[in-house]
């Protein structure tokens, strides 16, 4: 099993396409944007829609379809369990109509399409959201972000640090995935068993591997903090970037488009 | 003598002092670096070496004595940042120390923390990257490279500081041969081609075979300070504090010993085998 390969989540593809020439900012503000028009649709036909324009996005970013899916495969659960409870107790009413009976529960057809509207609305969020982590690498991410929590800075929010975690937090979910991995090699090695018995034992299971993978983890920021001083860093200095934030003319047209589409979507509904 | 870059006076430090846990870490440690110089720095484990190492840039200060760097005293706050720029230190765990997701992001960090211009800091990190080797890699994320390349990495993320010196705390140990291999070729052309100041800290000598100049601790103190070649023919005549000289130091000690008339300082294997072949060819001429 190799967890890196197995769930790229927010990883990075460096390509030189033009969504990843974008401004992080647009992106942020694009994926936001169109997270608001997804929650606003109501038919199927919407949605259609909007997974026609994820996959014209994906193939924009030369991002390959293969890695965009394999960054789904963590959700499926949730996916499942959002069509199976839809199915079973989602709205129906009374007049529902009834798709079979298992047990004290009923499954009715309303409750499915309900169910699977929701799934598919939840698979496409993450399609946009990977969209943008896969297009724009984590400095560039943070940069974005602490420019648009600016103006939060004068309720005391810190963006900065908010942003700098962020960063972090990206950077290591591969080494901890990686770690992760180890432990449980190490811990099967010692006759553990993993994915057997019910599913208390399996959550049994995984102590072994959250305590010293939690543990390791507090070793590694102590280190991280110790090499970032030890590179100049302070929250408090002035810093500069390689890459500043800079509008082009990309930038404008990818934000009528996102207006344009949105403003399509939502009459659609 | 060069003209000094590092000094330290009498320096004493304690890890958790007035406690129960207290650790003396050094105790009364004085010791000079020269500007340019290439020093190992050698002890076993609580020898106190990594915290010395910590206190050549600030990251620890020192609880009584006085460290000098460049000539600024590392307990005046205000030159705490112009000394970090000044020593730069790659860590012993490549993946705990890079930052970004991307190699030239990374590598931009230190520059970015000193407050450099955006076209200046793209030319640094070219250099820096060019410098270490890694230029076609520069668009890669670290957690798919190797850890010699990692290692590179990060010291590209050092150069790209400018720095006067460079400090290794045990950057090799977690690397495989190879890796090493690289980490020190890097590093022996810095100090020969930019003339830069290397302190590296190891606890194994053959990572140190390169420096100029072996500073053994044990318990917080200098036990052997002197040229590299003298230093490893001292210890493979008696090993110091569970310190032990490289096998070609010891080799060439118990040649010496069988009566085989070996110069001394010799601790590399090429350098063993070329004065036994100019024995040799001696032997040979003399028989003839």
């Amino acid at each position: 099993m190799d967890l890196v390969k197995y769930a790229p989540v927010g990883q990075y593809l460096p390509r030189n396409s033009p969504l990843h020439r974008l401004d992080p900012r647009t992106k942020i503000l694009a994926t936001m944007a169109l997270a608001v028009v997804l929650f606003l649709l109501r038919a199927m036909a919407g949605l259609g829609l909007f997974a026609v324009a994820s996959l014209a996005l994906l193939v924009l970013g030369q991002i390959p379809l293969g890695y965009a899916l394999r960054g789904l495969r963590p959700v499926i659960f949730l996916l499942l369990l959002t069509v199976v409870l839809n199915a079973f107790f989602g709205s129906g009413g009374s007049e529902a109509r009834t798709l079979f009976v298992l047990g004290p529960l009923v499954a009715t057809e309303e409750g499915l399409r309900t169910g699977l509207f929701v799934g598919a609305r939840l698979l496409l969020l993450v399609t946009i959201t990977s969209l943008l982590t896969f297009t724009t690498s984590s400095v560039e991410l943070a940069d974005g972000l602490e420019w648009l929590l600016r103006p939060l800075r004068r309720v005391g929010l810190p963006g900065h640090e908010i942003a700098m975690m962020m960063t972090i937090a990206l950077r290591f979910i591969p080494t901890l995935l990686e770690e992760t991995e180890r432990i449980m090699k190490a811990q099967t090695a010692r006759g553990a068993e993993f994915g057997q018995g019910n599913i208390v034992r399996r959550a049994q299971a995984l102590v072994p591997v959250l305590v010293p993978l939690l543990l390791s983890a507090i070793r590694r920021s102590e280190e991280l903090a110790l090499a970032m001083e030890a590179r100049c860093y302070s929250s408090s200095a002035p810093r500069t970037r390689m890459k500043e934030l800079r509008w082009g003319l990309g930038d404008a047209v990818a934000g009528v488009l996102v207006v344009a589409a949105s403003a399509l979507l939502v009459s659609v509904r | 003598m060069r003209q000094p870059f590092i000094e330290v006076t009498d320096l004493r430090y304690t890890y958790h002092p007035h406690t129960p846990q207290a650790v003396v870490a050094l105790d009364g440690l004085s010791l000079s670096i020269g500007r340019g110089e290439y020093v190992g720095i050698v002890g076993g484990n609580g020898s106190g070496k990594s915290t010395l190492a910590k206190h050549f840039n600030a990251l620890l200060l020192p609880a009584s004595g006085r460290v000098i760097v460049g000539g600024q005293d590392t307990r005046d706050r205000s030159a705490t940042l112009a000394i970090r720029r000044r020593v730069g230190m790659v860590f012993q765990n490549p993946d705990n120390q890079l930052v970004a997701t991307v190699v030239d992001e990374d590598v931009a960090f230190g520059p970015e923390n000193l407050g450099l211009p955006s076209p200046l800091i793209r030319e640094r990190v070219d250099r820096a990257l060019a410098t270490v080797g890694m230029t076609a890699y520069r668009r890669h994320a670290p957690h798919l490279l190797s850890g010699g390349q990692k290692q590179r990495v990060a010291i590209a993320g050092v150069l790209a500081m400018h720095p006067e010196c460079l400090i290794l705390d045990e950057a090799t140990t977690m690397l495989d041969p190879e890796g090493r291999a690289e980490v020190l070729a890097t590093v022996r052309t810095l100090h020969r081609d930019e003339g830069m100041t290397i302190v590296a800290i190891s606890h194994t000598l053959e990572d140190l075979a390169d420096a100029e100049r072996i500073v053994a601790l044990d318990a917080g103190r200098i036990v052997l300070d002197g040229p590299t070649g003298q230093v490893f023919d001292q210890l493979s005549r008696s090993p110091l504090a569970r310190i032990h000289a490289p096998p070609m130091a010891r080799l060439a000690h118990w040649l010496r010993q069988d009566g085989v008339p070996l110069p001394p300082g010799l601790f590399t294997v090429e350098a063993l085998v070329s004065a036994l072949a100019a024995l040799a060819g001696r032997d040979g001429a003399s028989h003839a």
